[in-house]
C-alpha cells in the first residue's frame, strides 16, 4: 500500500517524527489494556495498592482460573466466564449468520425478480436504517414480551438480526453481476435457487467475509439490548456482566475479577479483527458507502 | 437499479423476502408505531385507563426544562467526541501513511480498539481513573489536580468524552488513511517540485482532498456519540453524577425503565427517531455529492 517512490523518499527523509507521533498513537491506545492486563495478574490486595504497579504479577493463572469457573461473588453473583463467554458467543454467531443469511436473500429477490410491490418492500428494508435499537428501546420491549421471548436468545438476537446495511451492500454486489451470466445458467437450465447456490454465493464470499467480521463485532458487543432483555443471570452476556460485577456502592468490587473476565471478553473480538483484517478494513468501507 | 435479465417465477421472490419482511415488521415497524401511538397517551398511575392527549407529551418532554438542559448536554458531549476523536486520527493516518517500516504493527494497534464494546472500554478508563485506585487518578493528584469523577459533574464529563473518543479514533484512522491513500501522488510530487514543505502541501493539497472524508467522519461521529455510547454512560457514571453525563439516549432509558413514565419516553423515542432521520439525510445527501468531488 506504501510503495510509491515519493512516500517512500519521504519516509526516509524525515523518519523519527512519524514514528515518534505514531508510538504515542499506540501508547494512548495500548496503555488502557496495558493496564487492565496488568491488573489481571495481581492480587486484589496489590490492586488496592496507591499506585499499583506496572509489571504483571504472578497471580494472572489463580485470577483467571477463578474467573472462568466461579467468576465474581458480591452483589451481583455472576456466572462463571465460560457460561458468559458461550452466550456471547452464541448471540453474536446468531446474529451474524442471521444477518448474512436473511440479507442475502432480501437482496437475491429484489434484484433478480420483478415482481408487485417489489419497490415498497425495498424501501420498507430501507427505512430501517433509521432506526437504531438504542431508539426504540421501549416499544420493541414491550412487542418481546408480548411474544413471550424475554430471558430467551431468541429475544437476545431476533430484534437486531433485520439489517438494512448488509441487505444495501449485497444488493449492490448482485447489480455488478453481469447479464451473461444470468443467460447463461438460464440456457443450461438452472433455476433462480440453482444459479444463488452455485453462482451469486461463491461470488459473494469475499463480501460475505467483510460483514462477517463487522456484524461479529457488533453482536458480540452488544449492550443496552441484552441488559433490557435478560432478567437471569444465566444467560447474561460477558458485555452486561462485567458491569454488573462493578459495585455502586457498598459492596467492594472484585477487581481482579473484573479484570481477568475483561481480557477474556477482549480476545475473541480483538482476534477477528487481527485475524481477518484485510476483510475487516473492506466491510467498514463498503458498509458505510 | 433492476437489472435486464432476471427470473420470472411469481411466488418465489416473496419467500426471499419473508424472513427479512417479518423480523423489520416485527421488530421495526410495530414497536415504532407503539412509540408513536404511546407517545399521544397518556396512563394514570396504576396503569388502569388510557386517555388520548394529542401532542401533550412533546408540549411536556419539550417544555421541561431538564429535557432542554440534556439536550444541549448531548449536543456538546457529541462535538467534544466528534472533535477529540477526530483530531488524533488525522495526525495518526498522515504519519502512518509516511512510514514503512512498522506500518502494519502501527495500523494493528491503533485499529484494536474498533474491537472493543463501548462498555467494556468505558469499564478500562473507569478503571484508570477511578479517584481511589487508579493509576491515571493518582498521577493527576501528584500534578494537584483535584480529580474526582464521582462528585465532579465535568471531571466526569471529561472521563466519558475521552472514553467514547478513545474507541472512535479507530474508526476514523482507517477512513483517513484509505481518504490520504486516495489522494493522486502527483499532485504532490509536482508541489515538491515547486519547494512547497510538508505543512504547505498538507494544507493545500491533503486537507481540502480530504474534506469530503472529514466532513462524513464528522456526521458518522455525531450519529456514533448519540447513540452508540449508552454502554461508556451506563459503565463510568450511571448518567451521574446529579445527571451530569446524561445524554437523551440515556434519558430515553431511564425515564422508560426506571421512572416508568411511559408517554413521555415515548415522545422522546419519537424525538430521537426524528433526530436519526434527519442525521441519516445529511449523510445520504452528502454521499451523493462525494462521487464529484
Amino acid at each position: 500500500m506504501l510503495d510509491s517512490p515519493i512516500t517512500a523518499a519521504v519516509g526516509r527523509r524525515s523518519n523519527w517524527v512519524p514514528h515518534a507521533v505514531l508510538w504515542i498513537g499506540v501508547f494512548i491506545t495500548a496503555f488502557p489494556l496495558y493496564v487492565t492486563f496488568v491488573a489481571s495478574t495481581l492480587t486484589p490486595q496489590d490492586i488496592a495498592q496507591v499506585p499499583m504497579q506496572l509489571f504483571p504479577g504472578a497471580h494472572g493463572w489463580d485470577n483467571y482460573r477463578e474467573a472462568w469457573s466461579k467468576g465474581s461473588a458480591g452483589t451481583y453473583l455472576s456466572p462463571p466466564a465460560w457460561t458468559l463467554l458461550l452466550n456471547s458467543l452464541i448471540v453474536a454467531l446468531v446474529v451474524t449468520f442471521g444477518k448474512i443469511t436473511v440479507s442475502l436473500l432480501s437482496a437475491y429477490a429484489v434484484v433478480f425478480f420483478k415482481f408487485p410491490g417489489r419497490m415498497v418492500f425495498f424501501w420498507m428494508i430501507f427505512i430501517t436504517l433509521m432506526l437504531p435499537v438504542e431508539v426504540r428501546i421501549l416499544p420493541t420491549y414491550q412487542v418481546v414480551t408480548d411474544l413471550k421471548l424475554i430471558n430467551s436468545y431468541a429475544g437476545l438476537t431476533l430484534p437486531i438480526i433485520a439489517s438494512a446495511t448488509a441487505t444495501l451492500l449485497f444488493r449492490q454486489f448482485f447489480l455488478t453481476i453481469p447479464d451473461e451470466l444470468v443467460e447463461a445458467a438460464k440456457i443450461d437450465g438452472a433455476g433462480p435457487l440453482r444459479f444463488f447456490k452455485d453462482v451469486v454465493i461463491p461470488l459473494s464470499r469475499t463480501n460475505i467475509a467483510a460483514l462477517f467480521v463487522i456484524l461479529f463485532i457488533y453482536g458480540w458487543n452488544q449492550y443496552l439490548w441484552p441488559l433490557l432483555i435478560t432478567t437471569s443471570n444465566s444467560l447474561d452476556v460477558i458485555v452486561v456482566a462485567i458491569k454488573k460485577m462493578i459495585g455502586t456502592g457498598a459492596e467492594p468490587t472484585d477487581w481482579h475479577i473484573v479484570m481477568s473476565t475483561t481480557m477474556l471478553a477482549l480476545i475473541p473480538p480483538v482476534l477477528v479483527i487481527i485475524l481477518m483484517q484485510k476483510s475487516f478494513v473492506k466491510g467498514l468501507t463498503d458498509t458505510e458507502k | 437499479m433492476q437489472r435486464r435479465v432476471i427470473f420470472n417465477e411469481k411466488l418465489l421472490p416473496y419467500l426471499l423476502l419473508a424472513p427479512q419482511l417479518a423480523v423489520t415488521l416485527i421488530f421495526f415497524f410495530w414497536p415504532a408505531g407503539q412509540a408513536i401511538h404511546m407517545s399521544v397517551l397518556s396512563q394514570d398511575a396504576f396503569g388502569q385507563s388510557v386517555t388520548f392527549v394529542g401532542l401533550d407529551n412533546f408540549k411536556e418532554v419539550l417544555g421541561d426544562a431538564d429535557y432542554v438542559k440534556t439536550l444541549w448536554r448531548t449536543v456538546l458531549f457529541s462535538s467534544a467526541v466528534a472533535v477529540t476523536a477526530l483530531f488524533p486520527a488525522l495526525l495518526f493516518a498522515v504519519m502512518a501513511e509516511r512510514v514503512i517500516r512498522g506500518a502494519t504493527f502501527y495500523r494493528t494497534v491503533l485499529v484494536l480498539p474498533y474491537a472493543i464494546a463501548p462498555a467494556v472500554a468505558g469499564v478500562l478508563w473507569l478503571f484508570m481513573f477511578s479517584p481511589s485506585i487508579g493509576i491515571v487518578a493518582y498521577g493527576l493528584k501528584k500534578l494537584g489536580i483535584d480529580w474526582n469523577p464521582k462528585l465532579d459533574g465535568s471531571d466526569a464529563m471529561i472521563l466519558v468524552i475521552m472514553a467514547a473518543a478513545w474507541k472512535q479514533i479507530s474508526y476514523n484512522f482507517l477512513f483517513f488513511l484509505a481518504g490520504l491513500q486516495s489522494i493522486p501522488k502527483a499532485l504532490l510530487e509536482a508541489a515538491s517540485i515547486d519547494g512547497a514543505s510538508e505543512w504547505k502541501k498538507f494544507w493545500t493539497i491533503t486537507f481540502p482532498l480530504l474534506s469530503p472524508t472529514t466532513f462524513f467522519l464528522l456526521v458518522v461521529n455525531i450519529v456514533y456519540a448519540f447513540f452508540d455510547t449508552f454502554g461508556i454512560i451506563d459503565a463510568v457514571t450511571n448518567g451521574g453524577p446529579a445527571k451530569a453525563t446524561e445524554v437523551l439516549v440515556y434519558k430515553v432509558y431511564y425515564d422508560g425503565v426506571h421512572s416508568l413514565n411511559l408517554g413521555s419516553s415515548s415522545a422522546q423515542s419519537v424525538i430521537l427517531m426524528a433526530i436519526v432521520i434527519v442525521l441519516t439525510a445529511v449523510q445520504f445527501r452528502y454521499v451523493e455529492r462525494k462521487v464529484h468531488y
